[in-house]
């Protein structure tokens, strides 16, 4: 199963790099991270999906949690979230294909962020979903160059990780 | 004000951690540290002949003790040498802290002379490790170096120094740290009460139970708890290699080590169990055999002080994360307030069971079935000789599983083994930092040829601080664990598993200054031994030739369940 794990960590030299340490070390896949400070400089949020059955996750997150620079850690995916991913894409946009990636991007509600007569820069926000259906459906052949932010996340409602 | 340099605020900060002895050798990097102690006077220093065994001395040091081992080693090979003896004690949750010299903070990560990203290296197999980029920092790393090293489940922390934040000519004000306090580090002590409470109800409903203890029984100071709630209980132990000593070998309740050459009886009671109590272990490999097998009736109550433990390999029905310690209070305290006691007539017919088990003496062996000797016979001598109380260390092998499977240990901290790595070398350094620490003790390293020359360097650091270890070299004149193997699974295919060429050990020890004995037959064990230990201040190497072709039984079969065993070369479970 696919989790969501967002981490408050010491914002420290090396702390990252234990982190992602420990996925190699123990054979745990990452699929997406991010990572940058928060507004209290001292602590960094990281978030990173990953994949696999209830013990796995559960021995990944006690990993973690063991990491002496790890403040905090919440699995995002046991509970109501909003998780987004910010999607950078540069598509070929000739001829009649022109109209047609604006209409899909329209539809997509992303939005057109740099412009040459031969293609379109887009920039489009939402869970990783929707970035890959609006991959699927401008079709590979238009598709010059994607860059992916990887998954964040925050739970719903009044849930806060905070310290 | 008092104002110091890097290098004796380095000293300082140990001293205010009640370090008397570390063990290192000097090099570029580390030359102020080496000045400052030899100015200060405060710290004795060993100095070994190579970096792996000032790591395997001060874990031998902080097994036997509890406190803190401590390393100092020089930028680049001096700090990679270490790195065996790290992961050593990573493994088995000891104590360590390793003072890593570094290149000058302006030279790093270009490739300096002697550089070595320590902290990449070593970051899989520490517990922690800092990085020191200004001198003033020393106080509080070293403070929280100790702290981290030697609470929760304990292990090695490593701190890079880089050789200008220990330069003479700075000067910065010492500052005492007060008590660690780190809002991401807060190592669990107290096991939750509802959980105990539900362990002791499933211990005193059980039919057939047993205690399966660990090295967390060591680690916790918990051995008298345990041997209290043996007691109590009336129902059988049986030990980790880890665990062995923390409850006398030779008590009618203990049943033997379990696991890959555990006892046919501590397999077959564990097997047949309705409920495993384990404290402080942590279902390795080696213990359980295949998984998927495992004990197939047993409730299984898991103590543990790290989480991660916990339902790692083998699902624990009642999860107890806590301190070993604390937790057996608990649950001996519950235990002397209820009515209730555990169901005695259905333990009795499990002890019937268990001795019928018992009776089958797995642990013999026929030593006229060659002219030669036999390593077991070595190991039970010892044993005599010694009375059982020697402090016996061990490298890897045969010999390694013969001493925790013959000599009668009577107290905890009394048999160090590299159980989690199994690292050949580390018997003869970890017996140096144990007889450092224990001066007055009889101090024993069971070891084979093979193990022994991957330390023997190390002969001429005992002559230099007259560290009087015994060396029971149990010489099979083969890499026995290899060859055993090689004879049951490759056809007797005995691929590089000989040691020839062998030195003349005897010789070898007298070029360094100590006593050595070659001992060839039985009969002349017992009076060789005995000179040996008589010769209380000298280290004497015993090179005891045994059969070459002996196998260590009974022997877990691979794929199987714990009552699956290899019991001699022509008998199987
Ligand atoms: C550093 C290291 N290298 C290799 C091994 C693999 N190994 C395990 S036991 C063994 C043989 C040990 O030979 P010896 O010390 O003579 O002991 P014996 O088994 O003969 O008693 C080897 C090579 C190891 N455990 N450690
Ligand atoms: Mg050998």
């Amino acid at each position: 199963m696919r989790r969501i794990i967002s981490i408050l960590m010491e914002n420290e030299p090396g702390a990252l790099s234990r982190i992602v340490g420990l996925f190699s070390q123990r054979g745990y896949n990452i699929d997406t991270l991010t990572v940058a400070p928060t507004d209290d400089e001292t602590l960094s949020r990281l978030t990173l999906t990953t994949r696999g059955d209830e013990r796995k996750i559960e021995q990944i997150t006690k990993q973690l949690n063991k990491l002496i620079e790890v403040a905090k850690l919440v699995d995002l995916s046991e509970g109501a979230h909003i998780e987004r991913e910010l999607l950078l894409i540069k598509l070929k946009a000739t001829g009649a294909q022109r109209a047609e990636i604006k209409r899909t991007v329209d539809i997509f509600r992303g939005q057109i962020i740099d412009v040459t007569p031969s293609l379109y820069t887009v920039q489009l926000v939402g869970d990783s979903s929707k970035l890959d259906a609006f991959v699927d459906s401008v079709g590979e052949g238009a598709v010059l160059e994607v860059v992916r932010s990887g998954v964040s996340g925050i739970g719903r409602g009044d849930k806060v990780l905070a310290l | 004000m008092e104002l110091l340099s890097g290098a004796d605020l380095l000293i300082r900060s140990l001293e205010e951690e009640g370090v008397e002895q570390i063990f290192g050798y000097p090099g570029g990097s580390v030359l102020h540290i080496y000045d400052a102690l030899f100015r200060h006077k405060t710290i004795e220093h060993f100095l070994v002949r190579h970096e792996q065994a000032a790591a395997h001395m001060a874990d031998g040091y902080a097994r036997v003790t509890g406190k803190v081992g401590v390393v100092l080693a020089t930028s680049g090979p001096g700090a990679t040498n270490t790195i065996t003896g790290i992961a050593t004690a990573y493994m088995d949750s000891i104590p360590m802290v390793i003072l890593s010299g570094q290149v000058p903070g302006h030279l790093i990560g270009e490739d300096a002379f002697q550089e070595t990203d320590m902290l990449g290296v070593s970051r899989p197999i520490v517990k922690h490790s800092f990085a020191v980029r200004c001198a003033d920092q020393i106080p509080e790393i070293i403070k929280k170096a100790f702290y981290i090293a030697n609470t929760g489940r304990k292990g090695p922390v490593l701190i890079d120094l880089p050789k200008n934040v220990t330069n003479p000519a700075d000067l910065f004000e010492y500052k005492k740290p007060g008590k660690v306090s780190m809002r991401s580090y807060n190592p669990v002590s107290r096991g939750h009460s509802g959980q105990i409470k539900k362990a002791v109800e499933a211990i005193l409903k059980a039919k057939r139970p047993i205690i399966y203890s660990g090295g967390g029984v060591v680690q916790g100071n918990s051995s008298d708890l345990l041997n209290q709630l043996v007691k109590k209980l009336g129902c059988p132990i049986t030990s980790t290699l880890m665990g062995l000593g923390s409850y006398p070998c030779d008590d009618e309740q203990f049943v033997g080590m379990l696991g890959m050459h555990g006892t046919y009886e501590a397999n077959m009671t564990m097997h047949h169990s309705d409920l495993i109590l384990a404290i402080g272990a942590r279902f390795d490999d080696r213990v359980t055999n295949n998984t998927e097998k495992f004990c197939p009736d047993a409730t299984i109550i898991h103590i543990d002080i790290d989480p991660t433990s916990i339902s790692k390999t083998i699902v624990a029905d009642i999860p107890i994360v806590g301190a070993v310690d604390q937790v057996l209070g608990d649950m001996v305290s519950q235990l002397n307030l209820l009515k209730e006691s555990v169901d005695s007539e259905a333990l009795s017919a499990w002890w019937e069971r268990i001795n019928e088990w018992r009776a089958k003496d797995c642990l013999k062996y026929d030593p006229a079935g060659s002219s030669k000797m036999k390593p077991q016979q070595v190991v039970e001598m010892l044993s005599k000789v010694t009375n059982g109380d020697a402090i016996v260390t061990t490298d890897v092998g045969q010999h390694q599983m013969f001493a925790a499977q013959y000599y009668k240990f009577k107290r905890s901290r009394q048999f160090i083994t590299s159980g989690g790595l199994g690292t050949m070398g580390f018997g003869l350094p970890s017996a140096m930092g144990v007889q450092v620490a224990c001066p007055g003790e009889t101090v024993v390293c069971v070891t084979g040829e093979g193990s022994i020359q991957m330390n023997i360097q190390e002969l001429s650091t005992c002559l230099q601080y007259r560290l009087p270890v015994k060396i029971i070299n149990i010489n099979n004149q083969a890499l026995g664990m290899v060859k055993q193997w090689q004879d049951m699974q490759y056809d007797k295919r005995h691929s590089h598993s000989y040691m020839e060429s062998l030195p003349d050990f005897v010789k070898l020890v007298e070029a360094y200054g100590h006593v050595g004995m070659r001992v060839d037959h039985f009969s002349d064990l017992e009076a060789a031994m005995e000179e040996c230990f008589a010769l209380k201040d000298r280290l004497v190497f015993m090179d005891i030739y045994v059969d070459p072709n002996e196998h260590v039984y009974p022997m877990s079969i691979a794929g199987g369940a714990m009552n699956d065993m290899i019991l001699s070369k022509t008998e199987r479970t």
